[in-house]
């Protein structure tokens, strides 16, 4: 069932470039049909989990060194796979009016849908490894083939930079491979008896390797320089899959692999992941209080939200702390993994519909939007705010949990560390507040007439993601019942 | 000792093929020539199928001087295959030549000499092997008696001339110093010599297997022959070859003594000067083939990763022939793409995808294969080489491979990016004018390049 759900989009996809030419529409709800249907198989897979590792595959594939296909879902991938699943249906629906190389866009999405969520599900690291790698040159073909601006460069950029993070990865799965005893790549087996237990030097280089990898995946200051060209320039499909999916990927991997698999070398370099995180939250934040450019500084406000999942993850590595504490900072952080999907999903394709109205994206040539597109307004407004973490949204519940955990984790570094980062909450609050104020509020700007209100299919797209962000926000229980148990255990497999 | 010839049954298969096939040749009407071509690859492909059966059996050594183990079954194989594919290739390009029958016979030779370099266990067939491997190599690229040609083939000659003597001074000197030329007694006899004397014979003879490999120093013909001579010679040099050298430089790597100089070392130097050599000059190329040429070179300077840590990690022997195989396939696809175009300048490509969308989706999944993306071929392949050679004690080789792979990304995307330009160059040919036999084969070895990639366990288990 799990590798159904994975494949499907794939099938899909294939079947788009095969079949007889469809008309551009036809195609497009095609790819909303396979969309709805692998949400329907998701929502499914949800209802009937029942704790553990659940709907489990394990077959045999490269056996000479122990690689296998083998695929789970648990409560830290469930949620991720469902979020995947929502974006990319949001992304089919906004793409609906859509007009150039229709058929190729819709493959190339639905191949991305296979890869996102097969790289969520796999539990085998070469198999975690090839979807990483797949997603690359999937957004790579994106953002060169529909982007816009100097988008053949960003391409570029984003493909070497996130190509050599992925191979710093596959050098630090190769040490892991070799580490255990006997050699596998096999995630269940290593996490259940870490390999390099004896040798704390080559467990703590091959923790820099698998953590530069996922790092420039996050991606954390200072290796984020690839994000925002990257972002700007790809279509508004590409960067909400970019931000709300493949963002995720790196922060998954801390509490999928490096955590349980190094939780020694993990404990002792905790400070640093914590450092990490502090920083990219408030560089991210100040970057994106200077930005002019809407899309970019939606884009640097990434980098600040995935800094607070560093900070959560590292707060979890100090032993010292407080057993429920890190608990709760690992739940806080992979709520905030779904809830910033959810939001910035929908904050990159607003800027989209922008974009597609006054074919810019800068915020000074806008102003007064409120008169000419309320409905646009409004959902700004609720996206803003539920980034910048408003209680009653889903952005507040995760960022209360991580502040909780960091600070009740009793550890003094710790503590400070997570009310530095609370700064970053600040700042973020007053950059929306400006851009409210400058795009929204105000007398009309120079490209203001053009811009007419959200349509149908946009309004379809983006309205549910804020919706499902207002759910998480009122009623979390649903997504915590599920994520918990998995923190628990993450957090007790660190601290072995 | 065994004398069996029926354990060399794959190469006299092909053997027979090149013998009967330069006889009717002869015989032959200008139009009907490409019978011999059938001839051939019916010959290869009685080879491959002997091969097959031969890997079932145990390992054993023919003559004293002919190793049969996977080494070798791998290397036939691989080495029968792709032959088989350059021939269907060539078959399109030469079709109605006046020479035809021999440009297929020349294939067929040179590929023999490459197994037989891949399986010599003896220093004096290995020198053999070499000249035979070379010299309908030399032909071939002047084989159009044009200017390009002829100045390709004089480079290609001189180079294999000059590098030969010297390996054949290494051997000699090996000779006298290990009063034996075959591989397992010098294993015992180099390890009294001198270890200055023993120092220079290896140094001299693995210039000449650099030469066979493309890896630097030797890599000074690849670029110009491949520019040069015709683009079905060009992927028959660049990728046949080096299947054989790799063989030969694993066997030889096996034996060398611990002495004055640190092999596993200096090996492990060379690789990364090739692959770091390789990519730096291929970033500026605007002609494609020049460009495949160096990519060739720095695929050369992956491959000597797994023979600098021969016997050093469990990986390093199935690192180098996936590897191996893989990087033939993978450059066989690239090539047949450029026979099928027949186009060479890298803004001649713009709008390939338009006009010929399964074909620029072969070129892109043969490029990224090379790059090594999952899940392709050549991406197992890196995985194990990267695997032995941190396994091997040699993680900064790792490190070297994985900067110069992230890289090589840069230039095989200035190939890519144009194929996708909405606008058609006004070089590129017509969607008729593409020859459709070099296409179906760009086709089937880009999906073959995947389906190995995925099947890479079924392939590793045998």
């Amino acid at each position: 069932m799990l590798t159904l759900v994975i494949f499907l989009p794939l099938a899909v996809a294939l079947g788009l470039l095969v079949l007889p030419r469809l008309r551009d529409t036809a195609v497009i709800w095609v790819w909303i049909g396979a969309c709805v249907v692998d949400l329907a198989l998701v929502v499914a897979i949800w209802v009937g989990y029942d704790g553990g590792i659940g709907y489990e595959t394990d077959v045999r594939w490269i056996p000479s060194v122990r690689a296998g296909y083998h695929v789970g879902v648990d409560g830290l991938s469930l949620p991720l796979l469902a979020l995947t699943a929502v974006l990319f249906l949001a992304c089919a629906v906004f793409s609906l009016r859509q007009t150039r190389r229709v058929r190729a866009f819709a493959a190339l999405f639905l191949f991305l849908q296979t890869v996102c969520l097969g790289l969520f599900a796999a539990l085998d690291l070469l198999l975690f490894f090839v979807f990483f790698d797949l997603s690359i040159v999937g957004m790579y073909f994106v953002i060169a083939g529909w982007g816009h601006g100097d988008n053949v460069r960003s391409a570029l950029k984003f493909f070497l930079y996130t190509f050599l993070g992925s191979l710093v990865l596959l050098l630090g799965f190769i040490g892991l491979y070799l580490g255990a005893e006997p050699h596998t790549f096999d995630m269940a087996d290593l996490t259940r008896t870490p390999p390099l237990n004896g040798s704390p030097g080559l467990a703590a280089l091959v923790l820099l390797a698998v953590g530069v990898g996922l790092a420039i995946k996050t991606p954390t200051v200072p290796v984020h320089t690839w994000l925002p060209p990257a972002h700007t320039d790809a279509p508004a499909a590409g960067s909400a899959i970019l931000a709300g999916v493949m963002l995720k990927m790196g922060t998954y991997g801390f509490v999928r692999i490096a955590m349980p698999m190094l939780p020694e070398p993990w404990r002792r370099y905790a400070w640093v992941v914590i450092v990490v995180g502090v920083v990219s939250v408030l560089y991210g934040a100040l970057v994106a209080l200077a930005q002019d450019n809407l899309k970019r500084l939606i884009a640097y406000t990434s980098v600040n939200h995935m800094g607070y999942i560093v900070l959560a993850v590292g707060a979890a590595g100090l032993a010292a702390g407080d057993v429920d504490a890190r608990r709760l900072a690992v739940t806080g952080a992979v709520t905030q993994m779904v809830s910033h999907g959810l939001i910035t999903g929908a904050l990159f394709l607003l800027c989209g519909v922008l974009n597609d109205r006054g074919h810019s994206y800068d915020m000074d040539r806008y102003g007064g939007l409120a008169r000419v597109a309320p409905v646009f307004a409004a959902l700004t407004v609720v996206g803003a705010f539920a980034s910048l973490g408003l209680p009653g949204l889903s952005g507040f519940i995760a960022e209360f949990q991580i502040f909780t955990g960091a600070i009740g984790s009793g550890t003094g570094a710790a503590a400070s560390a997570a009310a530095v980062a609370i700064l970053g909450i600040l700042i973020t609050a007053a950059l929306f507040l400006r851009v409210l104020h400058r795009v929204l509020l105000g007398g009309p700007g120079e490209l203001t007439g053009g811009v007419t209100d959200v349509r149908g299919s946009e309004l379809a797209a983006i309205a549910p993601l804020l919706a499902a962000s207002l759910v998480i926000g009122i009623a979390p229980r649903f997504l915590l019942d599920v994520i918990e148990p998995a923190s628990a255990a993450v957090v007790s497999l660190v601290a072995r | 000792m065994n004398e069996n010839p029926v354990d060399l049954l794959p190469e006299l298969c092909v053997l027979a093929g090149a013998v009967i096939g330069l006889l009717s040749g002869l015989f032959l009407p200008r139009a009907r020539q490409w019978v011999v071509a059938v001839i051939g690859a019916a010959g290869l492909v009685a080879g491959i199928g002997a091969a097959g059966v031969a890997a079932t059996r145990p390992d054993t050594m023919a003559f004293d001087a002919f190793v049969i183990d996977p080494i070798t079954h791998v290397s036939r194989i691989a080495v029968f295959a792709a032959t088989l594919l350059i021939l269907g290739l060539a078959a399109g390009a030469v079709r109605a030549h006046p020479r035809e029958s021999e440009f297929y016979v020349l294939i067929l030779l040179a590929a023999l000499g490459t197994v037989a370099f891949a399986a010599a266990g003896d220093l004096l067939v290995l020198m053999a092997a070499y000249l035979l491997a070379s010299i309908p190599g030399y032909a071939l690229a002047g084989f159009g008696k044009d200017a390009a040609g002829t100045e390709a083939a004089l480079k290609y000659y001189l180079m294999g001339a000059l590098l030969g003597i010297v390996m054949l001074s290494g051997v000699t000197l090996l000779y006298g110093l290990g009063r034996a030329t075959s591989y397992e007694m010098l294993r015992d006899g180099l390890s009294g010599a001198p270890a200055g004397a023993v120092a220079v014979g290896v140094v001299a003879l693995l210039a000449g297997l650099a030469f066979k490999a493309g890896a630097v120093p030797g890599h000074f013909w690849v670029p110009d022959v491949t520019e040069g001579a015709s683009p079905v010679v060009a992927t028959f040099v660049t990728t046949v070859p080096k299947i054989g050298a790799f063989a030969a430089l694993y066997r030889i790597a096996g034996v060398l003594p611990r002495g004055a100089v640190d092999w596993p070392l200096l090996i492990a130097i060379v690789a990364a000067a090739t692959m770091t050599l390789g990519n730096l000059a291929a970033f500026a190329q605007d002609n494609v083939r020049r460009l495949l040429a160096y990519s060739t070179i720095s695929q050369a300077g992956y491959l000597l990763v797994p023979v600098a840590v021969a016997g050093r990690s469990d990986l390093a022997q199935p690192a180098l022939l996936f590897y191996v195989g893989a990087y033939a396939l993978t450059n066989l696809g690239s090539f047949a793409v450029v026979v099928a175009v027949g186009r060479d300048r890298l803004a001649d490509y713009a709008g390939l995808a338009r006009r010929a969308p399964l074909l620029a989706l072969s070129l892109v999944i043969c490029l990224l294969g090379l790059v090594g993306t999952p899940p392709t071929a050549v991406f197992a392949g890196k995985l194990l080489m990267f695997g032995a050679a941190v396994d091997g004690r040699y993680t900064w080789l790792a490190v070297v491979a994985v900067v110069n792979s992230v890289a090589s990304v840069f230039y095989y995307l200035r190939w890519i990016v144009p194929v996708f330009e909405t606008a058609p160059g006004p070089h590129l040919p017509e969607a008729g004018e593409l020859l459709r036999g070099a296409a179906m084969i760009a086709v089937g070895t880009a999906v073959a390049t995947l389906a190995l990639g995925i099947g890479s366990g079924v392939a590793l288990a045998t």
